[in-house]
């Protein structure tokens, strides 16, 4: 493998990795709260299809991932109420929400299926630290998006340790009847965290189809990774940083196939390195319906949990 | 209250005064026009039995429940407390017997949760400094950085009452505080209340324990139905002038009975080991023998073997090492099923849930254990369920009630006519955990009464409980279970709460837990076991 694919490769890990950790911190803000969403899928597909509509109708990307957001949010205060205000099983409420939104999705899609977005994001290299041989090309010569991530996951993690309302966040996850005995509005912070938290998953949908697929493929435009974002979560043990590093690795592995493909190299069939993602994602899913790995883990207490106030 | 004018303050308006408090829940009057008046300085015992109305009243106290009729004054100006949180920002706080307490957290963190005051970048090290301070100032020894999840539940204690000295509480409820402590830790707590008092706070200390409202107290309250009984200054009364307010009549105190011979060894453990999962629920190197017509109490602090102890006996879990035998015969490992079937009953602390299915009836609840044909007999269960209502006078709508509607010691009262009540004289072992815990006087007795029967009947007892008192009151030996070993085995005749305390906070020389004697109750060859860990 020369030097050029593996960096073109590792660019691409970057890229492909971005919607991964926007979702992920979608996921792992929910979480924290003590709401599992499984609905990251649905809610990303609705991100996209909203943002492509909204990019082709105003020709600017911005203004596409704009309404992935506020859509990707809208969508989830479904999946808060339900879970929150309603008490659902969260669980059921989550598959519901994957898909609710996928069809909406590709309802919302029938008339642009196969059409490709001409309003795309275009890519900002930060002057200066382009330059820097391998790194730069590597990391510092993608979009705003990228960079935009970044910096929420940064601000995600100072959030979560080092303000108030982080620490009544996480105290809502982990024993909810605590922070509710020292006045801590639980269900609004759950609301809150939640649809934020579907924001951030809608962005990623959103930057889905502005940057990475070429063209709006119906539900096989955000092709699962929705999944892989919520076991991205517990791979990172509910860590906003360890969930960046973690996308970026899932990133790498999602292009490896066709890097290795680029390199000439077939021992392995192609379809098993695809696969790859998928059947960690799996195992994940599996080790996180176990309640005392959960807890080794470092899973948030009360998560999956609803909140009733134990009042006689 | 002129009985009260001793007292240096009596002008001064008390901090919180409860006036003509009343309180109705669907079907019970839980608060009938109840006079409270809490002074700064005094420690103040609310004294009664469970459901007497103690705990509601202090839920009104604290901002939970609002009065029906009736209101609080703060010196003497009426206020209305709408949640607990209006209750704490006014400076009354409480320590709930169930700590609110996150165990991820650290103790500082703990603390600063829900404190409005910080800043919202706040910083751990001055929450830090000012805990420090609390906790040195009222001997409170807590360690700041230490994660709540990995301390013991008397140092959770301390921090749920830093916690509430940190909001700034002037008036602090602590709700059956002593329930979950060594004797040790009791008397320290104590010093802690008289400190927050001299400090001029008022202290509530609410329990049903004689004992201990007697030592630490300045002023009694007693409370029975709803209504207050007594009021009256703790030096001008005796304990069984409370006990008698308490339960309205006259109460034998003195509750050991005279010791029989015991028999021929039943219930024997042997060596029995469970290794731990996570740290936690270890046993090591457990023996002990129960003879026919004895009960053996089994003390210890919560979380020390008690649980893991039952449960590996009655064939819950299947211990790493050493056998259990009922008269001679190997139930080690067995199933549940033929533990019973072995003579092995078994009354776990976890009534509904374990020991009982809430959803279902008297009737098949009782019927659960039973070796039954393929169909039913409803008609023999129904008649079986009745009478055992009437004869253990379990206060219920009918043999059709789910037992989960029901209260603990009507629950309690089916689970012990199912596992106990064996007229077939199969059962020759009992083991029996926390049997009377938040029970009332008269259900209590009852328990007792018939742990007494079945003792005299020949059975083999093995009680299991965290309240000290409850072990003292019924066992012939006791044994104290720390950290899954046994550190000390006594008489009940000759056991001290002093040395059963030190024993039950792990502090007892290898020399005091010697291995069961094996001839007659006393003597036998010392045998270090294993030596020190």
């Amino acid at each position: 493998m020369n030097e050029t694919v593996l960096v073109l490769t590792l660019a691409a890990a970057v890229s492909a990795g971005t919607p991964l950790a926007l979702a992920a911190l979608g996921a792992l803000l929910s979480e924290r709260a003590g709401v599992l969403n499984l609905g990251i899928e649905g809610i990303m597909l609705v991100g996209a299809v909203t943002a492509f509509l909204a990019a082709d109708a105003s020709g600017r990307p911005l203004v596409g991932l704009a309404a992935g957001v506020l859509a990707g949010a809208a969508f989830t205060s479904l999946h808060a109420f339900l879970s929150v205000t309603m008490r659902a099983n969260q669980i059921v409420s989550g598959l519901a929400l994957v898909i609710f939104g996928t069809g909406i999705a590709t309802f919302l899609g029938q008339s642009i299926e196969g059409r490709p977005l001409a309003a795309r994001l275009p890519r900002t290299s930060i002057v200066g630290l382009a330059d820097i041989p391998v790194l730069g090309r590597v990391l510092f010569s993608q979009d705003v998006v990228v960079y935009g991530t970044w910096v929420v996951i940064v601000l995600a993690a100072l959030y979560l340790t080092r303000t108030r309302t982080g620490l009544a966040l996480r105290s809502v996850g982990e024993s909810p009847a605590t922070a509710d005995a020292v006045g801590i509005r639980v269900a609004a912070m759950r609301y809150a965290h939640v649809i934020i938290g579907g924001g951030f998953a809608g962005a990623g949908g959103a930057y889905v189809i502005l940057a990475r697929v070429p063209a709006w493929a119906q539900a096989g435009t955000t092709n699962g990774i929705g999944w892989i974002a919520i076991a991205l979560v517990v791979f990172a043990s509910w860590r906003p940083l360890r969930a960046l590093a973690g996308a970026y690795l899932f990133g790498a592995a999602l292009r490896a196939n066709f890097a290795l493909q680029a390199a000439g190299i077939t021992a392995v069939p192609a379809e098993f390195l695809a696969m790859l993602p998928y059947v960690l994602t799996i195992v994940v899913l599996m080790v996180l319906s176990a309640t005392d790995t959960r807890s080794r883990l470092g899973a948030p207490a009360a998560l999956g949990a609803p909140f009733v106030r134990d009042e006689r | 209250m002129s009985d009260m004018s001793d007292i240096p303050d009596a002008t001064a308006p008390p901090a919180l005064e409860a006036v003509g408090v009343t309180k109705v829940f669907p079907g019970v009057i839980a608060n009938a026009g109840v006079d409270l008046a809490l002074r700064r300085g005094e420690v103040h015992a609310l004294l009664g039995e469970n459901g007497a109305g103690k705990s509601t009243l202090a839920s009104i106290l604290t901002g939970l429940y609002r009065p029906d009729a009736g209101e609080l004054r703060m010196d003497g100006a009426p206020v209305t407390l709408k949640t607990p949180r209006d209750g704490l920002e006014r400076g009354i706080g409480m320590v709930h017997q169930h700590f609110r307490l996150v165990e991820r957290f650290t103790v500082t963190e703990n603390i600063a949760l829900g404190d409005k005051r910080l800043p919202w970048r706040w910083s751990a090290a001055k929450v830090r400094t000012e805990v420090e301070q609390l906790a040195g100032r009222y001997r409170l020894p807590i360690d700041p950085d230490a994660i709540v999840g990995e301390l013991s539940v008397g140092e959770r204690q301390r921090v749920e009452i830093v916690k509430v000295l940190y909001r700034g509480a002037e008036v602090l409820l602590l709700d059956e505080p002593t329930a979950v402590l060594t004797p040790q830790e009791a008397d320290a707590l104590f010093v802690t209340m008289r400190a927050l008092a001299d400090d001029g706070r008022a202290v509530v200390f609410i329990s049903h324990k004689l004992r201990e409202v007697m030592a630490v107290s300045d002023v009694v309250t007693v409370m029975r139905d709803g209504a207050v009984v007594d009021d009256v200054r703790t030096a001008d009364t005796d304990p069984e002038a409370l006990a008698r307010a308490m339960v309205g009549r006259s109460v034998d105190l003195s509750t050991r009975w005279a010791r029989s011979a015991p028999g021929e060894p039943v219930l024997k453990l042997a060596g029995l080991r469970l290794d731990a999962v996570d740290g936690r629920g270890r046993l090591e190197d457990i023996d002990l023998e129960v003879r026919a017509g004895e009960i053996v109490g089994v003390a210890g602090v919560a979380g020390n073997g008690q649980r893991e102890l039952a449960e590996t006996i009655a064939g819950l879990r299947r211990p790493d090492g050493g056998t259990v035998q009922v008269l001679h015969r190997d139930i080690t490992g067995v199933r549940p099923s033929q533990a019973r079937m072995a003579g092995l009953a078994y009354v776990p602390e976890d009534r509904l849930g374990t020991g009982l299915a809430p959803s279902l009836s008297v009737t098949e609840n009782l019927q659960l254990t039973r070796s039954l044909p393929f169909l039913i007999d409803r008609r023999g269960g129904l008649a079986h369920a009745t009478e055992v209502i009437e004869r253990f006078d379990v206060r219920t709508t009918g043999p059709g009630a789910a037992v989960g509607t029901m209260s603990g010691g009507n629950a309690q009262k089916v689970l012990l006519a199912r596992e106990l009540d064996v007229r077939d004289g199969l059962t020759r072992a009992i083991v029996v955990a926390a049997p009377t815990r938040g029970l009332d006087v008269g259900a209590t007795e009852f328990v007792r009464d018939l742990l007494d029967a079945r003792r005299a009947d020949g059975c083999a007892i093995l009680l299991i409980s965290e309240d000290l008192d409850e072990v003292r009151a019924l066992s012939d030996r006791i044994v104290v279970l720390s950290e899954g070993r046994i550190v000390l085995r006594r008489e009940a005749a000759d056991a001290e709460v002093t040395e059963l305390g030190l024993a039950m906070a792990g502090q007892a020389t290898p020399n005091d837990a010697p291995d069961e004697p094996s001839q007659g109750p006393s003597g036998g060859p010392y045998h270090e076991p294993g030596g020190p860990r």
